[in-house]
């Protein structure tokens, strides 16, 4: 079973610090006094909860409804009463609150009734649904919905499965154990994985640190009779990024553009593996992980924790230090303080760290970056830090894309060799966040503008229609005008003054001499008051008709124009068209 | 509030990567002590308290912590190499204006460590062989057999300097002698005075360079520099100096006596290796490296100058931001080709 391993450039050896956990088997923590269980536990859509204040619940019965394909169900992880659905502080280091379920335990610890199924009678849609509904999610730290990654590609042949066991991280043994103690499961596990994606090859990497766990699961695979290949891997952080195991047991890099599956890979965390045979074969869904409690504490070890256990009542277990000022979830290089020590385990949660300055001694203050090039010397994914850093502190958020920023997995290696101490993944978080950010502005903003175009052209229609109605009730109304001036006009002997159809010569000369000066001026008078009626009827209908005419309207608004013109009724000037004065 | 992760750092520090470098600098120093003259040693001394007040000086100007930045070692690293690519026994105040300059002006007028685009050390040389040409070519004869105490008193300025002092490098000596003999000289002839040279390039200097090599393998070995530069360096002089020797033996030293004489090795494993001031790309350093090498040798053999490093180290850097832009390595899934898409 010799093979062939790919190197990944960079990686760091931190000190490993994981045998003082690996002492002493799994041992499972005690039902705490309260459970506060997040909906929201994986990536994709929040879950709906399906349980109300006062409900009692089994073991295993669904209190979050998976919500779209993304998302995975959530269960209570003991049996008792549902005191509270409200916000609950996250172990997020945002310190955000999110919905959760808070169940007081009856003790009893009572399941739900458990329905094993034989998966190879189920259609893989309907094992898919399983698993959906089980809340089975990457326990590798990433909780992606495990079903959601088990369809094959339609284009490319899947070629590997990979089984990650490389448990990388310093401090963390949680998959050792579970690879030592249940590598059965394990390995069945993986054959559910392995029947719905028809791989070519099942490859299960495991760091050369952990013999033990590789023994195990040799033995498993044989017991079991599967064909897969136990392969351990230098110990070299990161090697258990899905990315960089990938590429050391097949040689195949995965970009960030692209899936694994787009590669003919598809990779899974071993404690998936693990409660996805659970979810199957035992009806049991996700309601415990098996968690490492280490770091500054007299007792370390591994725990199987329900899920929505609070972090400090686990800690106390391993009996903490006096000098204990916080606890990180995760492992050293990736890990995170969480913002409260009562927030809840949950189903990403790997590993507790007590926190103190003797075991993590506080950083030296941050120097000017001196191009030393370490970063870019330890960077798995090939990058050039110090450049993503030049240009992350100058907020040239354009440049770090160009230096390939979101190729970063976060992994803290150029962090750990730099001699200048410069927290660089934080400035690649800031970068990454503030991009998304803006992106989120401008498609906001983009959205914005289409509405607000869209309804100026709503509001321009309108105005064109009513200019339209205007025009042709301006028009009406100056022939009436002029008709009735001709009219009175016409009850005299003089010539019409007012504007006809056709009467542009006739109309030049206001008045002609007649026998009766009375009978004149109040000709005269009639006529002007016309004029000014008209006058003051095209003023009030001039500033709102004359934008965006159709050139039919135009054409009709300049006849009239034209006849007013030559009716000396307005001045030629103020006719010339305003429309196109006023267009913007 | 605590740092972010990662809480595991590698020990390493910005101070103990100087402090290395500078005990990588031990075994050149020590065989320039022993063959040339200890005289090295007070010039070492001079150059490191001017550093350190300039320092101090534009450190307390711009408000900077003084503890933190004093104890980086960076300026300390800066006036050895000064000490060390100056004339042994060049006047005290020549050193001081170097070293000065090459701190106030060439480090901190560009904003200070990290911050600068030329090598401090080949800006001060530079600068102090362009203004004292004189006194910049003014090497002493291995062979002077002048008390320690004497030679102090020529670096003070207490005695008067005797023409002893003022003999040429090894290099320059060969240009010289090649340049006036008109073609009638010939190397090997040249290379027989044994004044003057030793057994592959200038005698006791041979070992200084030696030296040099010595420590930067293991600033190599202890991966405080990569192979680039050294290698593209010593790489791209041997093929010049060697294609002109197999030309013409009789009219151009052999590649040996090139890496063994001035700067070479000392340009090549501290001083081109600088990582501020020169290339970080992988290919960029092969580059980098290589037209420093061959730049140095044009220089050195064809130019005005007794020696080519500091001038062909300076140009490069001139080139660094063009030649880290077209270097960019290909990353992590997308060396096979561009149809990634992803620019």
């Amino acid at each position: 079973m010799l093979m062939n391993l790919f190197k990944f450039k960079g990686g760091v050896k931190p000190p490993t610090n994981k045998t003082q956990s690996l002492g002493r088997p799994i041992a499972q923590a005690p039902i705490p006094s309260r459970l506060v269980v997040p909906l929201h536990q994986s990536i994709g859509g929040t879950p709906r909860p399906v349980v109300q204040a006062g409900d009692k619940v089994l073991k295993g019965q669904l209190i979050g409804e998976a919500d779209g394909w993304i998302s995975a169900a959530v269960h209570a992880p003991t049996s008792g009463t549902v005191v509270d659905v409200a916000m609950h502080v996250q172990p997020h280091p945002s310190g955000l609150d999110a919905l959760c379920v808070v169940i007081e335990p009856d003790g009893k610890d009572e399941w739900i009734p458990r329905e094993p199924v034989d998966y190879k009678a189920l259609t893989p849609e309907q094992v898919r649904e399983r698993l959906q509904q089980a809340g089975v999610v990457g326990l590798g730290g990433a909780v992606f919905p495990t079903h959601g990654k088990l369809t094959a590609s339609k284009t490319v042949p899947m070629e590997e499965m990979v089984i990650n066991g490389a448990e990388c991280e310093p401090f963390i043994t949680c998959d050792d154990l579970l690879m030592r103690e249940r590598a059965e499961e394990v390995v069945r596990g993986a054959g559910i994985f392995r029947d719905l994606l028809q791989p070519k090859k099942v490859l299960i990497g495991i760091e050369d640190n952990k013999p033990e766990a590789a023994a195990a699961m040799r033995a498993a695979v044989q017991a079991v009779g599967e064909t897969f290949e136990v392969i351990q891997v230098p110990t070299l952080y990161p090697a258990g990024g899905a990315k960089q195991l990938i590429r050391v047991l097949t040689g195949k890099e995965v970009p960030a553009a692209k899936r694994s599956t787009d590669l003919g890979v598809q990779c899974f965390n071993v404690a998936t593996a693990y409660t996805a045979w659970r979810a199957i074969a035992h009806g049991e869904p996700v309601v415990s992980r098996l968690v490492t409690v280490t770091g500054n504490v007299h007792e370390p070890r591994n725990y199987e924790v329900l899920i929505g256990t609070p972090m400090d009542e686990l800690l106390k277990l391993a009996t903490p230090h006096p000098d204990t000022d916080g606890i990180v979830m995760g492992g050293p290089m990736m890990g995170f303080l969480v913002p409260d020590p009562k927030v809840p385990v949950v189903k990403a949660t790997n590993c507790l760290i007590a926190h103190s300055d003797r075991l993590f001694p506080p950083k030296a203050p941050e120097m000017p970056c001196i191009r030393c090039g370490a970063c870019a010397q330890a960077c798995p994914h090939e990058l050039q830090p110090f450049e993503m850093y030049w240009f992350s502190r100058a907020k040239n958020f354009g440049k770090t894309q160009e230096y390939h920023i979101f190729d970063c997995i976060e992994c803290g290696c150029c962090s750990f060799v730099c001699p200048s101490r410069i927290p660089l993944v934080q400035y690649f978080r800031f970068a990454k966040s503030e991009i998304w950010a803006r992106e989120r502005e401008k498609n906001a903003a983009d959205q914005a503008k289409e509405r607000f175009e869209f309804k100026q052209l709503r509001e321009e229609r309108e105005k064109a229609e009513k200019a339209e109605k205007l025009a042709k009730a301006a028009a009406a109304q100056a022939a009436k005008k002029a008709a009735e001036a001709a009219a009175a006009a016409a009850s005299g002997d003089t010539p019409a003054e007012a504007p006809g159809p056709a009467s542009a010569e006739t109309a030049t000369t206001p008045a002609a001499p007649s026998a009766a000066d009375a009978e004149k001026a109040a000709k005269l008078a009639t006529i002007q008051a016309a004029m000014e009626r008209a006058k003051a009827q095209r003023e009030a209908a001039q500033p709102k008709n004359t934008e965006q005419l159709t050139p039919e309207q135009q054409r009709a608004a300049d006849e009239i124009e034209a006849r007013r013109v030559a009716a000396k009724l307005v001045e030629p000037v103020a006719s010339a068209n305003p429309a196109n004065e006023k267009a913007e | 509030m605590f740092a972010p992760a990662p809480f595991l750092l590698k020990d390493t520090s910005v101070s103990q990567v100087m402090t290395q470098v500078c005990i990588a600098l031990v075994p050149g120093i020590a065989a320039y002590a022993w063959l040339v003259g200890p005289a090295i040693l007070v010039q070492l001394v001079i150059a490191t308290l001017a550093a350190l007040l300039a320092e101090t000086a534009m450190l307390r100007i711009q408000k900077k912590p003084l503890t933190i930045f004093l104890s980086d070692g960076s300026a300390v690293v800066t006036a050895w190499l000064i000490a060390l690519t100056f004339p042994p026994l060049a006047p005290w105040w020549l050193v001081v204006i170097g070293t000065v300059f090459a701190i106030v002006v060439a480090k901190h007028l560009y904003g200070g460590l990290g911050q600068n685009p030329f090598n401090p050390a080949m800006v001060a040389f530079a600068v102090c062989i362009v203004s004292f040409p004189a006194l910049m070519s003014q090497w002493p004869s291995v062979g002077l057999q002048l008390p320690l105490l004497d030679q102090i008193n020529v670096i003070l300025g207490l005695a008067p300097r005797v023409d002893a002092l003022s003999s040429a490098t090894p290099l320059d000596a060969m240009k010289t002698a090649l340049k006036l003999g008109e073609g009638m000289q010939d190397v090997p002839a040249l290379l027989a005075n044994q004044d003057i040279y030793g057994n592959f390039a200038g005698r006791g200097w041979e070992w200084v360079a030696i030296g040099y090599l010595l420590g930067g393998l293991w600033m190599w070995q202890r991966k405080l520099i990569t192979w680039h530069v050294p290698v593209s360096f010593i790489g791209a002089m041997v093929l010049l100096s060697g294609g002109l020797w197999l030309f013409n033996p009789a009219q151009f030293a052999s590649p040996l006596f090139h890496l063994l004489s001035g700067g070479a090795m000392i340009g090549a494993f501290f001083i081109a290796t600088d990582p501020v001031s020169g290339s970080t790309t992988p290919r960029g350093k092969l580059i980098f490296g290589a037209g420093a090498g061959l730049l140095a040798y044009i220089i050195r053999v064809f130019g005005g100058y007794p020696d080519g490093v500091a001038f062909a180290v300076l140009l490069m850097n001139l080139c660094v931001p063009v030649i880290d832009l077209l270097t960019q390595p290909r990353i992590f899934g997308m060396k096979d080709a561009d149809k990634g898409g992803q620019a």
